[in-house]
This record gives C-alpha cells, structure tokens and sequence, in this order.
C-alpha cells in the first residue's frame, strides 16, 4: 500500500529537499477557522500537515499546545468533528498528506474499528498517538496498518539501539524523531546531536526520518533540515495563532494570516537547507 | 459480570503489566526505557533478602510498624452489630499509610543511583512522606500539587516546605490531583536521566500499580496476623476508601483468596453520584489515562471530567487498575460515600473515639455506619484508618462553622 506520505516524501526525495512538516490543534481557535487555516498551509509552503486532536489530559504538551487544546474543546470540537475538517480539507486538496496526532483515549472510546473506518474515509493519512508505545501494538498500530493507515512511531533520545528495532518494526510512512527529553514547545534542539540521532536511525530503517519539538525559526528550521528528511514545527505556530486572538481568545480577522505568514517564512528555512546541502 | 473467575485473585498482573482488560504501559516512548529500568531493578531488589531485610529495619524504628489494631469499643457499642477493629494507619510517621510505599520507592530510587525525586500529591500525604524521605536519604525532592489543593491543604504544604522539599502548585486544568499527575510527567519526560517518579497509588503504568500495592500489603499481612492474635481467626469483612486506591488494595491484597472475607472498597460520591464526584467505578467507564486502563470519569468524546470530593486525596477521576479488575469480577464491592456523609462520620469518630481521621478514611467509616448495625455481634469487621485528620481540621472547622462549603 501506498500512502499519500509515502508519495510526497518519495516526490521530495526526488527534488532533493526535505520536508517541512506543521503542527496545529484541530479547532484552534473555532472550527471554522481552523479549516481555514489548514486550507492555507500547503500555498504556504507546508508540505506534510499534522492536527493534533484535542485532549484535556496532554502529558507531553508544554503549556502552548495544552491552551490550544482546551481552545478547542471550549469552541466544542470532538474528535468526530476532526474528522469533518479532515474532509473538509479534501474537498480541495487530494495531495498533502495528513497526519492526526494526539493520545490514544478519545480514539478508545469512539471505538478503534470505526474511528480506522472514518478516518480513512475522511482522507487521513497517518496516525501519531503519544502514548502507546510498541508494547501496545495490539491497540491500535496494527488495526492501523491493516486498515491503510500509517502508524508514524515517536523515538527519543531514551530510545537506545537495543530498543530501537522494536520501536521502528511497525512504524510506516516515517519516523518522527523527537529531538529533546521533555515536552513540546520546551528546549531548543541541538542540530549536532540530532544529526547524530539521525544518523544512527537511519542505520536502522529506510523510512524518512523527520524532527521535532525544539524548533521555532527558520534558522533552526533549516539548521535541522540540513540534517533529515523534515522539519517539524508546532508550538510557534500555535503561538502565532493565539498572537492574533482578542482578549476572549477568539479569531481576528489577522488570525489566519498570522499562521500563513510563519509557515511560508519557515518553509523558507526548510527550502534554504536544500541549498546548504548542495 | 459474566467473567470467568481466576483460580487466584493474587496472580496479576501477567508480564505486560495487564489485570483482565486493564492496567498496561500507555507512556510516551521517552519514559518506555526507563520504565522497562524500574520493572528490572524491582524484580531484582524483590529478590534480595538485603533490600527486604533494611527496609524492615526502617519500617520498625522509623516509620514506627506494626501499626496496632485496634477495637473500637464505642464505636461498636453505638452501632450495635459488628465488632470493630481499626487499623491505625494513621500512627504511622507522617501520619498515614503512604509512607509504606515511598519507603520501598526510594529504596529503589537509591538502587537505581537516582538523585532527584519527584512525586504528584492531593491531600498532601504522599507529598509530605515523600519529602520525609527525602530528607532521611539527602535527596532532592519535588512535589507537584493542584493549586486548589495547595490551597485547601496549606498544613501539608507547610510541611513539606520545612522538610526541604519545593512545591510546586500545578494551575493547569482543573488544579487538583489529576493536574499535578500531568505536571509531574512533564518533569519526569523532561529529566528523565537523573529522577525517579515516586508515583503515590496503585496507578500509572506497569510496574506502579503492583510495586505500590506489594509496599502498602505490609497492611493487610499485619492485620491478619493480628487479627488471629486476637479473635483467633480471619476477619468476616474488609472496608477502605479509594481515591487511587492504595491504602485499600495494602489492606485487601493479601485476603483476595480468603473466600470467606467480604471486601468493601468506598469511593468518594461529592455531591453525589448524579452531581458532581470522584467515584470511577460508579460513575465512569473504562479508559486510559496516566498510563494505564483503568475505569474513569469522562464524556461521550473521551475527555476527561473533573472529579469533585471534599477530600482533596479522593479528588481524582481515575482508580488503580486492579481495583477495575476486581470489581469486573466480583470479589470487591465498590460502595461510595457522600462529602456530607463522611463530614458526619469524622466528627462521629473524633468524639467517639478519640482519634480524628482525615478525611479520606472518613468515607470508610461513614460505609461502616451502614454496615456494621446489619451484621451479627460475632462479625469482625476492618476499617483501614489510613490517615489522621490534622491537616483536615482547618478546612472542617470552617465547614462546621459555616464558612465555606
């Protein structure tokens, strides 16, 4: 099976560039905004989108991704509704890949076989769920892989190479090498480090190998570029967005653009990494 | 339930860390290998007549164990059925039973050559034993507490600032006890290379929930040793609160294969069942959170609710996997308790008795109320008195007084 990530990043391949990856919370601010803005990031430059699906327990969030979390939930989003803004977003785009991300709960209970079922209906593409690790494959990886879905496997610095096979067995579509010990939006990656982390993945698996948290300009965009497939950015674009919010924490008519405006800056980064590698 | 029942209620978990349906490892990769650490070096120190044989030595002369059994002479007289023993819990150093567990976890902690501790707290008594230990071993020590609870519990807080731990007061969320859990595996994700999590309940991923419920069985071994010092036989039944479970699972534990033994576990109502509360079993359904699946309080989309009890220990909308497990089959009844209920048993107790419970274990004895007058005078009954009510009696003078609700 071929999915529409394993597609774009065998296009980036090609091109010689890697891929510049966003992060948004589904429904941050409202949900009709929030498809706006997901509508607008592949003209800005993103080339994979991950929506973070809301939950009110996020143990590996930094306090950015939490308040975009509990933004959503206020406006009323559900995961049901997630998936209406993944098909809304299909309705015009067939090509860029989407990726939800989240915790395995709100999945658990709206049911593992339907929520497969839905979401592939919807046009989602992957799934990156924080909190079920290879020893919890049976919940819900491997109903995944077999349902079409990429199961997208989170590795760390704790994740030594005596471990690292059991965590890359049933990872597809690409890894994502979280750069830090510690929560989104928190430390600064070190592009040294991550280049070695990278390397020794690659060592261990053909797939795409793309990093994240820790990065929020398009210096370090290009900087960790240089060093993987992707580049993955999340807090500064959820702080971009809440930038732009009033005083009651709802949209403006610069909420949008704000969000435009810093994906196309760091897609840029992400493109200039192409040239520094040349 | 239609569950077959196991020949053992003792075996669990298997080697996944699973009980039936529930229990597991829902962590995030980072944390996966050091978890996979602590579940080696627990297998080996259980093994180690050294490690059991230091941590006796602790119990006994500094955490101040046995803890007595008590009959509760008026008690019983006032209900006029059961006899009533109570396990005093409360005499402990620190003043309940969580300093059982984080004993044996900062054992382990040193063991495992881990300097930084940190730990999660409602009430406050995890926190205040953690911070106990901490200073008897010279380790660093932080607590994470809800905001509301830092401000409903400020004796606890006091305390824990003398014996040198930092507090940390958690504002995210709802700022009680589930909050301060998320806080402290932020911290833990964060520092994973030089801390150890001092988890403060039978909950959390494996191995938690069996390493807190073998440190807190010490409980329910003594009572029933000295239960057959002094009546010369078993206990008829069982009865402890739950918040997460931990001073209730230390006293049932070691009777699950006594068929003869009722078991009572009482979870926290609030207001009550069809208002606001904190009992997971009554009120929830299956779920997973804080790393394990476990039966919790939650909406139709999976979010999860805020738990509402006056007792700040109870304020949590989860419970120990394995008490999910032994409610699925059969062998403890869950019952619950009202904030009003338990504030009429606190008092009734510290008059009868002479000895004021926390709040927690306030619900228990408020289920004994009902209990003990239907049960025959030859019925030996338990109520694990897991902790005092010091760090109470500011926020319950103010009720009686009328001051706040």
């Amino acid at each position: 099976m071929t999915t529409r990530i394993d597609t774009r990043f065998a296009e980036l391949a090609k091109q010689g560039r890697s891929a510049f990856v966003t992060f948004l919370m589904a429904g941050d601010p409202d949900p009709a905004t929030s498809l706006e803005i997901i509508k607008a990031l592949p003209k800005s430059g993103a080339d994979v989108i991950e929506i973070g699906m809301p939950f009110t327990d996020p143990m590996a969030d930094g306090p950015s991704i939490q308040a975009a979390g509990l933004r959503a939930l206020k406006a009323g989003m559900t995961l049901k509704k997630t998936l209406e803004l993944v098909r809304g977003f299909r309705k015009d785009d067939n090509a860029t890949p989407i990726v939800l991300m989240g915790y395995y709960n709100p999945i658990y209970i709206y049911g593992v076989d339907k929520f497969l079922v839905d979401a592939k209906s919807a046009g989602v593409d992957g799934l990156i769920i924080v909190d079920l690790p290879p020893e919890e494959d049976n919940e819900l990886c491997l109903p995944a892989m077999k349902a079409g879905l990429n199961f997208i496997r989170l590795a760390t610095p704790t994740t030594d190479d005596k471990r690292l096979p059991a965590v890359l067995a049933n990872t597809s579509g690409f890894v994502y090498y979280v750069s830090i010990t510690g929560i989104t939006g928190a430390a600064t990656a070190d592009s040294s480090a991550v280049s070695e982390a990278v390397a020794r993945i690659k060592r261990h698996t053909k797939l795409p190998v793309c990093v994240g948290f820790g990065i929020r300009t398009p210096e370090t965009a290009r900087d960790i570029a240089s060093h993987a497939n992707g580049a993955v950015v999340g807090t500064a674009l959820v702080d971009a967005l809440r930038n732009s919010l009033d005083a009651e924490g709802r949209a403006t008519g610069k909420t949008v653009n704000a969000v435009a405006e810093l994906t196309a800056a760091l897609a840029q980064g992400v493109r200039g990494a192409q040239q520094a590698a040349e | 339930m239609n569950i077959a029942k196991p020949n053992s209620y003792r075996s669990g978990p298997d080697d996944r860390g699973h009980f039936g349906i529930f229990g597991g490892r829902f962590v995030a990769e980072t944390l996966m290998p050091l978890i996979l650490d602590l579940e080696k070096a627990y297998t080996e120190a259980k093994a180690d007549p050294a490690f059991q044989a230091e941590m006796n030595g602790y119990l006994k002369n500094y955490v101040g164990r046995p803890s007595p059994l008590y009959f509760a002479e008026r008690l019983t007289e006032h209900l006029g059925g059961a006899r009533i023993y109570l396990k005093r819990e409360e005499l402990n150093h620190t003043g309940s039973h969580k300093v059982n567990n984080v004993l044996g976890q900062i054992m382990l902690a040193r063991r495992m050559g881990k300097k930084r501790i940190i730990a999660e707290t409602g009430a406050g008594q995890h926190g205040v034993a953690t911070a106990t230990l901490c200073a008897r071993f010279g380790l660093e020590c932080i607590v994470y507490m809800g905001a509301v609870d830092v401000e409903r519990q400020q004796p606890n807080v006091i305390r824990m600032e003398m014996l040198g731990a930092t507090v940390m007061p958690v504002q995210s969320g709802t700022r009680t006890l589930k909050d301060a859990m998320n806080e402290a595996l932020r911290d833990w994700v964060t520092n994973v290379h030089n801390t150890f999590y001092c988890i403060g309940t039978v909950a959390g991923p494996h191995p938690y929930p069996t390493l807190v419920r073998d440190f807190q069985s010490i409980i329910g071994n003594e009572t029933k040793a000295q239960m057959q010092e002094i009546e010369g036989r078993l206990p008829d039944s069982l009865v402890a609160c739950i918040g997460g479970g931990s001073n209730a699972m230390g006293l049932f534990h070691p009777f699950l294969d006594d068929p003869s033994v009722e078991i009572f576990g009482v979870e926290a109502a609030g207001h009550g069942l069809t208002q606001l509360h904190a009992a997971s079993i009554a009120g929830g359904r299956p779920g997973v959170l804080h790393g394990n699946r476990t039966y919790l309080l939650m909406d139709a989309d999976g979010q999860i609710q805020d738990a509402h009890s006056i007792s700040a220990g109870l304020d949590y909308p989860g419970i120990g996997p394995e008490h999910s497990w032994l409610h699925e089959v059969g062998r403890v009844n869950y019952l619950s308790a009202t904030d009003d209920e338990a504030l009429a048993a606190f008092q009734l107790l510290s008059k009868l008795e002479g000895i004021i419970p926390a709040l927690e274990p306030a619900h228990a004895i408020a289920k004994v109320l009902e209990l003990a007058p239907k049960r025959p005078r030859d019925h030996l009954m338990v109520v694990n008195l897991s902790g005092r009510g010091d760090k109470d009696v500011p926020q319950v003078g103010d009720i009686l007084r009328g001051k706040s609700k």
